[in-house]
């Protein structure tokens, strides 16, 4: 078998071993699953009913920007769960195996690749019952989710590194959290960047986070004009931007991510 | 002329404030048992995890069936089997779900898998419990499934580590026979303990290792040889008298009287055994030591050990009943 080959075949091995323990911690299945239904419903009536812009739905807007959160808080559960399989000697029974030494972080983030598709099937359903629409073809709306999802691996290398460097599992949530918290609301994933101060506007405008949500938003057709997208180049050409932080945070990330796994497991 | 399945030359491995292995040095030959003995701390965790890929020594060199650990770790995982000292199963799985997780990654295929983990289950007396998480398990049940777990693959070379650690003595005696049925099938192993009647039970050759270093390497009888003599031991009362007891008995000994303060007891290597028991009794009676019990006997692994280390197991220390805190708990708990 192809070493490429051998790293993916141990890798959805190893996936399917994560995914039934998530399906198996109620915490877990809260976070990928009630938590989307509940943030869906939450900001669909209440912010959404809060703010009243006749003629457009600010819940179309928001929606996609509840999608991205989601999928930016689950990709918290990769750096813990490496975190807790390493301290739990899991990994090294795992290493004592015969499998590709990249196995481990590939079936870590396949995993939190299906979680994901999971959260977003659910909030898909529950957006549909609270009026969300996608006002858009069929082959834009599937591009609209390989974006998302992309985007929700790409994260995984990253919340990885964070996992893999700090180590102690309890830790690692918090860690995760001062990196995922700015990179969601301090983005244009509720309201328009427009009205921030200065930094906070430009940080605002290239976080890949905006760029992301503002290309989903097209590609569903839930972009709404009382809340524009903003000139900055992120913003009007979010599409080729977000696959360009994409690549670049699988480039950085995936390498980084590895040779902090090697450092960690090898002590 | 016999192969080696395992060969350590001159192994180092350091960590930031300590040097674990310092110069070690190990041959196990092929088939054997090797019982690798030593204090807390002394570095057998640690040779166990270089043997074993988990970790790259510093310097020296480690084959494991004729395969470099460092050049080619890889071939080294398809012919070992490890349990490592602590438990390494995945406690939201049950049973099964754990040894066939382990079967798919030694790729034996999805039937394999199933088979060989079935097959296991039923050998360590699981089969009941094959399909409780392993949260439910006791910790002896716990570690007789990371033991079936390092059997999966039928190994070449099979390293345990403290593998009996916690099991009440029906499991111990479980384990003993399904450890010796894969030797007996041709298998090496190398296994540490910290119970002497395990390594002169199961292991052919006892290596003694301390602060990093091998310092006695043979059969139990030609390592009880090597200390020789025999021994005078005390047990008294009063723990207070230990080295008032000591200074006593030191005249009649061949050597320095060691005493332990867990058991209250003075051993004392003797050159022959006549008349020195009740010699020993009667200055120990006019110095006003109260004496509880007296014998004299051959030395045990246990006294090698000490005569070696400078202390006693910490499992003879406990009367050779010990088991670690945390592992006390009952077997099988519900019946
Ligand atoms: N990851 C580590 N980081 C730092 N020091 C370590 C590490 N692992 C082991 N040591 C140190 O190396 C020495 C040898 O430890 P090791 O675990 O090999 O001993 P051991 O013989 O297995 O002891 P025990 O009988 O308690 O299991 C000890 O001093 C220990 O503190
Ligand atoms: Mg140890």
């Amino acid at each position: 078998m192809s070493a490429v080959g051998l790293a993916v075949g141990d890798g959805v091995v190893l996936a399917k071993r994560n995914l039934t323990r998530t399906l198996r911690v109620p915490d877990l299945m809260m976070s990928s699953l009630i938590m989307p239904i509940m943030s869906t419903l939450l900001f669909a009536y209440i912010f959404g009913s809060a703010i009243q812009v006749p003629g457009v739905s600010y819940t179309e807007f928001l929606l996609v920007g509840v999608f991205v959160q989601t999928v930016v808080f689950n990709s918290v559960i990769t750096g813990s769960g490496l975190a807790e399989d390493i301290q739990k000697g899991i990994v090294d029974r795992f290493r004592s195996l015969p499998i590709s030494p990249y196995s481990v972080l590939i079936g870590r983030t396949i995993s939190d690749l299906a979680n994901n598709v999971l959260s977003i099937v659910v909030m898909v359903a529950t957006g549909l019952l609270v009026g969300w629409r996608i006002d858009s073809s069929v082959g834009e709306a599937a591009a609209g989710f390989v974006l998302l999802l992309l985007f929700a691996y790409a994260l995984s290398w990253v919340l990885a590194v964070v996992g893999l460097s700090v180590r102690a599992p309890e830790v690692v949530t918090n860690a995760s959290f001062m990196i995922i918290m700015p990179l969601c609301f301090i983005a244009n994933t509720y309201v328009s960047p427009e009205g921030f101060p200065a930094v906070l506007r430009v940080i605002a405008e290239w976080n890949p986070v905006s760029a992301v949500t503002q290309a989903v938003r097209e590609l569903f057709g839930n972009t709404n004009p009382d809340f524009p997208p903003g000139a900055a180049w992120p913003l009007q050409n979010s599409i080729l931007a977000s696959f360009l932080w994409i690549v670049v945070m699988l480039v950085v990330f995936m390498p980084f991510a590895t040779s902090r796994y090697r450092k960690a497991v090898a002590r | 002329m016999m192969t080696a399945a395992i060969v350590a030359r001159e192994v180092v491995k350091k960590y930031a404030s300590v040097t674990a292995l310092d110069g070690f040095d190990l041959e196990v030959a092929e088939g054997t048992v090797m019982g690798l003995l030593g204090p807390n701390g002394a570095g057998k965790t640690t040779a166990v995890r270089v043997f074993a890929t988990l970790i790259q020594p510093d310097s020296g060199h480690v084959e494991v069936a004729g395969i470099d650990v460092v050049a080619n770790p890889r071939a080294v995982r398809e012919v070992i089997g490890l349990s490592g000292q602590y438990a390494a199963v995945d406690e939201l799985l049950t049973g099964y779900e754990n040894l066939e997780l382990i079967g798919r990654l030694y790729h034996l295929g999805k039937k394999g898998a199933k088979a060989r983990a079935e097959e296991l289950l039923e050998q360590f007396d699981l089969t009941e419990s094959a399909g409780r998480r392993l949260k439910e398990y006791s910790g002896g049940m716990r570690r007789r499934l990371d033991l079936a777990g390092a059997l999966v693959r039928k190994p070449k070379v099979l390293i345990l580590d403290e593998p009996t650690t916690g099991l009440d003595i029906r499991s111990r005696e479980a384990t003993w026979e399904a450890i010796g049925e894969l030797v007996a099938s041709g298998s090496t192993l190398l296994l540490t303990t910290q119970y002497l009647e395990e390594a002169d039970r199961l292991a052919h050759r006892i290596a003694v290792i301390d602060h990093g270093k091998l310092i006695a390497n043979g059969t139990a009888d030609e390592l009880k040889d090597q200390v020789g003599g025999h021994r005078l031991e005390v047990a008294l009362r009063d723990a207070a008298d230990l080295d008032h007891a000591r200074a006593v008995l030191a005249p009649i000994g061949h050597g320095e009287p060691v005493a332990t303060q867990e058991d209250r007891r003075v051993v004392v290597p003797i050159a022959a055994a006549g008349g020195v028991l009740v010699e020993g009794v009667r200055r120990l009676d006019m110095a006003g030591i109260e004496v509880i019990d007296a014998s004299v006997r051959r030395p045990t692994l246990d006294d090698v050990f000490l005569a070696l280390t400078g202390h006693r197991t910490d499992k003879a220390a406990q009367n050779g009943e010990g088991v670690k805190a945390e592992e006390t708990k009952n077997e099988e708990p519900v019946r």
